[in-house]
């Protein structure tokens, strides 16, 4: 049984475990990325931003507020926008987030689909509008399949997390 | 489910002031971040360095999955060509027939087009190749439109470059690391390439509309000269793109601009080579003693 043979040393792997999962979750997420396909349109979501909300509204306590400017800057690198769009955007979630906890009265999962869909929508939007694209022929509205295939892909991700969660705390 | 009412995670002074350094850490760190946005708008070459190197790190990554994708989409094709192998052999026979004729026409102008080159004295100045490489990745999220060439600065690739695949052209080098580099498609947003209609030789600009389409306006104003099916190639005004490269097929016209498709399609072209700029010939000057 796995209770029984606990040590100290399976209970430092499961501390760590703890701490390095959401992590480590949320990079592999930005580097979704570098799949090898070449796209025409901006359709895929930004998968790196989907798994950091997620974290944070399926765990309000699990990260200090700075950690969206560690795993922006990776996304960042990965991701072809201007260096700093993830770090100063995550971040910026991230505040208003904790700014919106303290008002709220009562959350649920829809709730929380609510405030990830529109999250999403400012995201992408500011997104577009950081790498430069105000008088070019670019289109908004090119945009918004992208959005639309993000905000319904979130529930996804929030049960992935979950997953994550369970196998991450030991007992 | 109510959220934490407190977030205070006790008495303890220590925690609280962790908590309060977090808050600090995060405000400054964000204002610090759009700082760097704006840097890298004011200044695009700024962290080219880093960069590049994640660049070089994520490239084989890419790379190796690239041939995967590729020979699902061959699979695809090669049962849909199963389906329509009898009509599809009757459509080719009957193209192939006109295209023979066609060919003919085009060898004797080619020969008739040299003859008269050479009664002009005029010379051809062709940009070289520097490589030939795959092209493994883009974007994906971003509304930037950057593809990832499997070739960089160890093999002669140089920001500025034009890439050009067997359809048509691709776009040009944005910023190189050692051994990738990224590349301004055309049907980005900032890219802007000089070209010219093949059926009259007037002059336009093709933007990339971000969508996979791109914009195409006449630089003659009032002018209507765009037709559905009409084809544009470069024009070599102003450098950069080598003269006469397919650019893209016209398949709607408004007024006075069209949108139109690029005839090399970034997602199932493998390989495009990297050019030299072009740099057309100076005029002999009249000043000159």
């Amino acid at each position: 049984m796995a209770e029984s043979t606990i040590t100290t040393e399976s209970m430092r792997a499961a501390r760590i475990r703890i701490r390095v999962v959401p992590v480590v979750a949320t990079m592999v997420a930005s580097t979704a990325s570098l799949l090898p396909l070449v796209a025409t349109t901006p359709l895929m979501p930004p998968m790196g931003f989907l798994m950091l909300l997620a974290w944070r509204l399926l765990r309000p306590e699990l990260w200090p507020v700075w950690i969206g400017l560690p795993l922006g800057f990776v996304d960042d690198l990965l991701s072809g926008q201007p260096l700093g769009t993830a770090m100063s955007l995550w971040t910026l979630t991230l505040l208003v987030l904790d700014l919106m906890d303290s008002y709220m009265i009562w959350r649920d999962h829809w709730i929380d689909w609510l405030v990830a869909a529109i999250a999403i929508i400012i995201y992408i939007l500011a997104g577009y509008w950081f790498s430069g694209f105000r008088g070019s022929a670019m289109d908004i509205a090119a945009l918004i399949p992208q959005m639309l295939l993000a905000i319904l892909i979130f529930p996804a991700f929030v049960r992935i997390c979950v997953r994550l969660d369970r196998w991450r705390l030991p007992l | 489910m109510a959220p934490p009412r407190n977030r205070r995670p006790g008495f303890s002074r220590r925690i609280q002031f962790g908590l309060f350094i977090g808050y600090v850490v995060a405000v400054v760190g964000g204002v610090c971040a759009l700082g760097l946005v704006l840097l890298s708008r004011l200044d695009p070459v700024g962290f080219s360095a880093l960069r590049s190197a994640a660049l070089d790190a994520s490239a084989p990554v890419t790379a190796a999955g690239r041939s995967i994708v590729t020979g699902i989409q061959a699979v695809e094709e090669t049962i849909t060509g199963y389906f329509r192998a009898g009509s599809q052999n009757q459509e080719l026979r009957a193209e192939m027939r006109r295209a023979r004729r066609t060919l003919i026409e085009t060898q004797s102008i080619r020969r008739q087009n040299a003859l008269l080159r050479r009664t002009l004295k005029v010379i051809d100045h062709h940009s070289a190749a520097v490589v030939t490489a795959r092209l493994i990745g883009s974007s994906l999220s971003s509304a930037r439109r950057l593809g990832t060439l499997a070739a960089g600065a160890r093999d002669g690739v140089r920001p500025g470059q034009p890439v050009i695949a067997a359809d048509g052209l691709i776009g040009r080098v944005l910023e190189t690391g050692r051994s990738a580099s990224r590349i301004l498609l055309l049907t980005d947003g900032e890219s802007t390439v000089p070209v010219r209609l093949v059926r009259n030789g007037v002059a336009a600009l093709v933007r990339g509309r971000g969508d996979g389409t791109v914009k195409i306006t006449s630089l003659l104003p009032g002018a209507r000269p765009f037709r559905k099916g009409d084809i544009v190639t470069t024009s070599s005004t102003g450098g950069i793109y080598p003269p006469d490269v397919p650019v893209a097929v016209i398949t709607q016209v408004e007024g006075d601009t069209a949108v139109g498709w690029p005839l090399a399609n970034p997602e199932t072209v493998d390989f495009a080579v990297v050019r030299q700029p072009y740099q057309p010939p100076l005029p002999p000057s009249r000043l000159a003693p």
